[in-house]
């Protein structure tokens, strides 16, 4: 499938940056010996990809535009006091974490506590390398960029549970059991909602996937909303983010598995939950929202652009729903995967699997893959409804006005005392 | 297969991998020894991408490292009054011993043998062919594979199941 | 040197004895299954080395035995680790030493 973009190939195309780093690295690999310019392409793509859309990503939209944005949500100002309208408040964090003394419990086991948020960091920053920012501007374009994905986000369950298990706490490592097992329940509707992903686009890459959203000019998301739906969910769960937070703020009132990290390594953990929610929102926004494309706009406008835009749309997802949800039960959340997400996913892939078929027949004809959205999204809306009813929850009409003790000479609400 | 960068990434992993296998045999804490098995398989799934499977090399790190070290760790953590201290058995001499004689006749096989290789990389190896190949060739296995899945997840379920809960189900 | 056939099957081995060294040696019964783990995946080194190494008209074959291997020793881990579960919450211990009932 050639991809039908006008980028141009020149060093100096602003559009995409990758064809400057690929001029830079031809220069280079006929200096250097054998492979070592794969080092410097590693160097290069992660200067460039995290000091340039990363950090000040993470930076002014995590730490600042996060907390405000919640607080807005919940009728308060979030952090205006630091700097011009709270805008150094991630710097002033930053200063705070790392003058702090980072205790360690006596009897704790040190290596282990002090590699945990190390291997906590490591999925965070190794995703970006697969993700396509542009055209030439991925800096590993392996043809299993998705499973590589599923690969990754399996890091943080272990760092996860050596953060609790050697802090010699019991209450850590109640918290670390649960968030454990909360995240390999949350992966399997993972796995299937990104495989019907990968059944509808036939390739596994992620630019394979982009140059499949622009040959046939619709997104993923149109195509199979459900799996976007699953893969918003089930991320929120890896990421341990409210509705599904039993890791922060509840796990016997104390912290869970982060009692005992206190100063930077407990700053590592909790940039890294930032760091971790974009990376996967980069990467939504490559499967499901189409990439760096826009039906044509990355002819004008550069795709990184493009991208980053549409990455802050999804993480914008991610804060609508922090501040807005209550947190759910851990036994109501493993319910909720097993017995509704992994059905749903497993309709899912039947159906995209079906219509696959059909459209291979009609030699994939361009048009029908509009039909299949149109039959999808209507699909998808009833089988969460019918399969919600199937499984007893019933949808809650406008709650009744509580009625007190009038009777018994209790509080009557305003609009009814004589 | 040439080139100073496949030398060094071997040799590099080939370090990583034995010598964390070694450290599962000779560390003194069980956590640590999981550790290090969970190092084991990051490094053999390096081996499988320096041996051109990436798909496999993926398949690696999310089934072992994700479940099946969990499912260790899990194990680990549900046996409280176990002895945690990584020790031997009675027998665990004659097991090394075993071990080292078994790696003697192995490793004079395969430095004797004359291996007919071949000189580049083979075609058909990427994930789109192995998908093939599972649904055309070898898909009666890949069935039972899905049922003995299916038997072992079943089973499971019912081997840990305390008294009470086998009481609630059964048939009256 | 580059690496050829041999030296990946040099791991593969030591690995393998390795992992039989262990699975023979430790006293938890999880330790064993450690043992047994890394017994399957030097197989599976072996089976991807000889599938990228020899000629042969079909090498995706290997890539599929381990596609099983990968199956069977996940579903293998999970019933032996049932298994573990249960003994310990019967006999409070699962020291292979001391799982002895079936002996005299």
């Amino acid at each position: 499938m050639t991809p039908l973009f006008l980028t141009s190939d020149r060093w100096y195309d602003i559009r995409d940056l990758g064809n400057l780093s690929r001029a830079l690295l031809d220069a280079a690999d006929k200096i250097l010996p054998g492979g070592v310019v794969y080092v410097l392409a590693a160097l290069i793509g992660f200067v460039a990809s995290f000091l340039l859309f990363v950090l000040p990503s993470q930076l002014i939209i995590g730490v600042y535009g996060e907390r405000r944005i919640i607080g807005r949500m919940q009728s308060r100002l979030g952090p205006n006091r630091v700097g011009p309208f709270g805008l150094l408040q991630p710097i002033a964090d930053a200063i705070k974490l790392i003058q702090k003394e980072a205790l360690t419990p006596t009897q704790a086991d040190r290596v282990v506590m002090y590699i945990a948020p190390i291997i906590f960091v490591m999925p965070a920053v190794l995703l970006w390398a697969v993700i396509p920012f542009g055209e030439n501007m991925v800096i590993a374009d392996i043809p299993v960029s998705l499973m590589y994905f599923l690969a990754v986000s399996a890091l943080p369950v272990i760092a996860t549970f050596m953060a609790g298990w050697s802090s010699n706490n019991k209450y850590s490592l109640f918290g670390a059991m649960r968030i454990v097992s909360m995240a390999i329940s949350y992966e399997s509707p993972l796995v299937l909602a990104l495989l019907g992903a990968v059944v509808m686009s036939g390739t596994i890459s992620l630019s394979g996937m982009v140059a499949w959203a622009d040959e046939y000019t619709i997104w993923m998301v149109f195509v199979q909303p459900l799996a976007l739906v699953i893969y918003f969910i089930c991320v929120s769960a890896e990421l341990n983010r409210t509705p599904v937070d039993i890791a922060e703020a509840e796990s016997e009132i104390v912290a869970g598995y982060l009692t005992e990290y206190s100063g930077m390594k407990w700053g590592l953990f909790y940039g890294m939950d930032i760091g971790y929610a974009l990376a996967a929102s980069g990467f939504a926004a490559t499967v499901f929202l189409g990439g760096w494309t826009f039906f044509g706009l990355e002819e004008w406008v550069p795709g990184w652009l493009i991208f980053i835009a549409k990455t802050h749309l999804f993480y914008f997802l991610f804060i609508w729903t922090r501040g807005t949800l209550p947190r759910l039960r851990a036994d109501q959340l493993m319910a909720f995967a097993w017995k509704f997400l992994l059905p749903l996913g497993v309709f899912n892939l039947l159906i995209v699997s079906t219509e696959r078929m059909l459209w291979a027949e009609q030699d994939y004809a361009k048009g029908l893959i509009y039909v299949f959205a149109l039959v999808n999204i209507v699909l998808s809306v009833g089988l969460v409804y019918a399969w919600a009813r199937f499984n007893g929850y019933r949808p809650e009409r406008t709650p009744t006005r509580p009625r007190l003790v009038k009777q018994a000479g209790g509080y009557i609400p305003v609009g009814e005392r004589p | 297969m040439d080139g100073f960068g496949v030398s060094l990434a071997f040799w590099v992993l080939a370090a990583i991998t034995l010598v964390a296998a070694g450290g599962v045999m000779v560390s003194r804490n069980l956590l640590h020894a999981v550790l290090f098995l969970i190092l084991t398989f990051v490094g053999v799934a390096g081996f499988f991408v320096l041996l051109s499977a990436d798909f496999i090399a993926m398949a690696q790190v999310i089934i072992y490292v994700g479940a099946i070290a969990v499912l260790v760790l899990f194990a680990v953590l549900l046996t409280p009054r176990a002895s945690r201290d990584n020790g031997e058995t009675r027998w665990a001499l004659p097991g090394v011993l075993l071990s080292v004689c078994l790696a003697a006749i192995f490793l004079f096989v395969i430095h004797d043998t004359a291996w007919k290789t071949r000189d580049g990389v083979p075609q058909g190896l990427s994930a789109s062919d192995l998908g093939t190949a599972l649904l055309t060739t070898w898909v009666v296995p890949f069935e039972i594979a899905s049922v003995l899945l299916t038997a072992a997840l079943v089973g499971a379920i019912m081997l840990t199941r305390s008294p009470e809960e086998e009481a609630e189900d059964a048939l009256a | 040197m580059t690496p050829g056939i041999e030296h990946f099957l040099t791991v593969g081995a030591l690995l393998f004895c390795l992992g039989l060294a262990i699975a023979l040696s430790k006293r938890n019964a999880v330790g064993v299954l450690m043992g047994v783990e890394l017994m399957l995946n030097a197989v599976n080194l072996t089976l991807i080395t000889f599938s990228r190494f020899t000629v042969s008209p079909n090498p995706i074959a290997g890539h599929t035995f381990v596609v099983f291997v990968l199956t069977v020793a996940a579903a293998e881990a999970a019933v032996a680790l049932a298994l573990a579960v249960a003994v310990y919450r019967n006999r409070e211990t699962i020291d292979v030493d001391r799982l002895n009932l079936l002996r005299s």
